[in-house]
């Protein structure tokens, strides 16, 4: 019945590494999808995430970001940011998840749990340090520039409106480019920008540490607008620290490749919605579903109010 | 008779007409308190080079997009237009708050040649031994809280009138300290945004928070602890 399957109540998670939902219990502890053994205590801390190099030696920005900053935001900030993490995982139910994946739980629906911020900060300073490159800056080509030119009128207008979204996040936080999948419900977190709209770009900025993964998009570009980012080389003139990201620093070749990822993932998700649907409606009894999370509504005579 | 009262009358009538045309008019601006202290006064503990750029560009930011804010509130108050009010009250929140929360900070520092890191005595000496047990830990609370603000934001020791005794508080961004509730007075608020430090201190925020007592001044805490606790 279909007025059954939507009384089930069961929590589930949308993961979007890997595209499938699954089962828990009891929130915010994911049952792991995979078996650890429990390392006996030893106050070796174990390296479950490692700082990653930014694709370029660290003066290969100069001079539009110089290789102080990079010193100090790659080697301290970020190198910090991934240690702490890693204290804060050993030995608990997150270890052995994916970055991703931990970023997802601990955002708790905005009522943050202790590991979001490192977690999501390790992550954001990957992205960041993806989205930029020696040389950089120019205009993207292909479907990246059409999509662009689609959705905000004319590329002068997206980079208008993505400088002022990172000019105006007031405090620590994040100006993003994202592509927007076609999910309304997000479960895990509010969407934004709920709109009937699917497969679409967006700019959206955020505090602290947050990132649009929570919001089950895809980001494809990050400039990082906390003061450590800029103060070193800009000061205070943040706009002129934007300005220069743009011009000069942008990788368009990774938000290319990004958004292509986006796309064929958006599509693998549609698949897999269409997959699920169909099951429902011939009432097959879908893998993620169990039986003591379902509540049966038996039919009774004398019920009649049910509407289909 | 009639006539004296005829004559008040339009008096009074010319007078709150004059009134209200004044106050529609009268739109106070802010504007850039001086530092009662050199630039390069609270060295070492913090440097010339950030007390300039923290004074001169960004409480002086604020003080620009506060007084463009207000404007622009009363334009809208002026014409009726609610949703404009209500839009900007996240400008106002963030720039006035940069400036309440600024010229209190500089009130809150002073050099060590005019008493800055003497320790508070009289009442506010006391009242901080009993709340906190000692000045020590009340450094320790506040620096610990400091230090573990996500972000940006400011560490306060408080003034709650109400409750009447002494509070540690954090607000994030350019929230004023009354914003965590409208009993609560600022003694002394210490500017975490990474600006405050940066330059000098980079990414080790407990380093700034430690050397930052060397130039607080507690005088300043305790005249408004006294004043607010009569």
């Amino acid at each position: 019945m279909a007025a059954t399957t939507s009384m089930v109540t069961s929590l589930t998670f949308t993961i979007p590494s890997l595209g499938l939902r699954l089962p828990t219990r009891s929130y915010p502890c994911l049952k792991p999808q995979r078996r650890f053994v429990r390392k006996a205590a030893s106050n070796v801390i174990t390296a479950t995430y490692e700082l990653k190099a930014p694709p370029y030696p660290l003066n290969a920005l100069e001079p539009h970001m110089s290789r102080e900053t990079l010193e100090y935001h790659w080697g301290k900030h970020h190198r910090t940011y991934v240690e702490n993490l890693n204290k804060q995982v050993v030995g608990t139910d997150l270890e052995g998840l994916s970055l991703e994946d931990i970023i997802i739980v601990t955002y708790n629906k905005g009522d943050i749990l202790p590991a979001f911020n490192n977690a999501a900060q390790a992550w954001n300073h990957d992205f960041f340090w993806e989205s930029m490159k020696p040389g950089g800056g120019g205009k993207p080509s292909g479907d990246l520039l059409d999509l662009i030119e689609r959705d905000f009128g004319s590329f002068e207008r997206f980079i208008e409106e993505f400088k002022a979204a990172a000019a105006t996040q007031f405090g620590s936080g994040w100006a993003w480019l994202a592509y927007k999948g076609n999910r309304l419900d997000v479960e895990n977190a509010v969407n934004p920008w709920p709109s009937e709209k699917d497969k679409e770009l967006v700019i959206v900025k955020s505090p602290n540490a947050v990132n649009p993964l929570v919001w089950d998009y895809f980001p494809l570009l990050t400039i990082d607008v906390w003061e450590h980012a800029y103060y070193l080389d800009f000061q205070n003139r943040r706009p002129d620290y934007i300005s220069v990201f743009m011009e000069k620093l942008v990788s368009w070749e990774t938000v290319n490749t990004r958004l292509e990822k986006a796309k064929a993932r958006a599509a693998e998700r549609e698949m897999e919605e269409e997959r699920r649907r169909k099951e429902e409606e011939e009432g097959k009894p879908t893998n993620e579903e169990e039986d003591d999370d379902l509540e049966m509504y038996v039919d009774n005579d004398n019920d009649d109010s049910e509407a289909e | 008779m009639a006539l004296r009262s005829l004559a008040t009358r339009k008096t009074l009538t010319l007078a709150l007409k004059s009134t209200r045309l004044a106050q529609s008019r009268a739109l106070q601006t802010f504007s850039l308190p001086d530092l009662p202290y050199d630039y390069g006064a609270l060295e070492p503990a913090i440097s010339g080079e950030i007390m300039q750029l923290h004074h001169q560009k960004h409480h002086q930011t604020y003080i620009t997009n506060y007084n463009k804010a207000l404007e622009q509130l009363h334009d809208a108050i002026q014409k009726g237009d609610s949703s404009t009010v209500v839009k900007l009250q996240s400008a106002i929140k963030f720039n006035g708050g940069g400036h309440i929360n600024h010229s209190i900070f500089w009130k809150n520092l002073a050099p060590i040649s005019e008493g800055g890191g003497e320790p508070p005595h009289g009442s506010l000496g006391w009242a901080i031994d009993t709340n906190f047990g000692s000045l020590e830990s009340l450094i320790q609370k506040m620096n610990a809280e400091g230090a573990a603000l996500q972000g940006s934001g400011w560490v306060w020791l408080g003034l709650d009138k109400e409750l009447k005794k002494l509070v540690v508080e954090t607000t994030t961004n350019q929230d004023p300290l009354v914003t965590n509730g409208p009993n609560l007075v600022p003694l002394l608020g210490i500017d975490v945004w990474e600006h405050a430090y940066y330059l000098q201190y980079k990414n080790v925020r407990p380093d700034y928070l430690k050397n930052v007592w060397k130039v607080i001044n507690w005088k300043y805490a305790s005249e408004v602890y006294e004043k607010e606790s009569a």
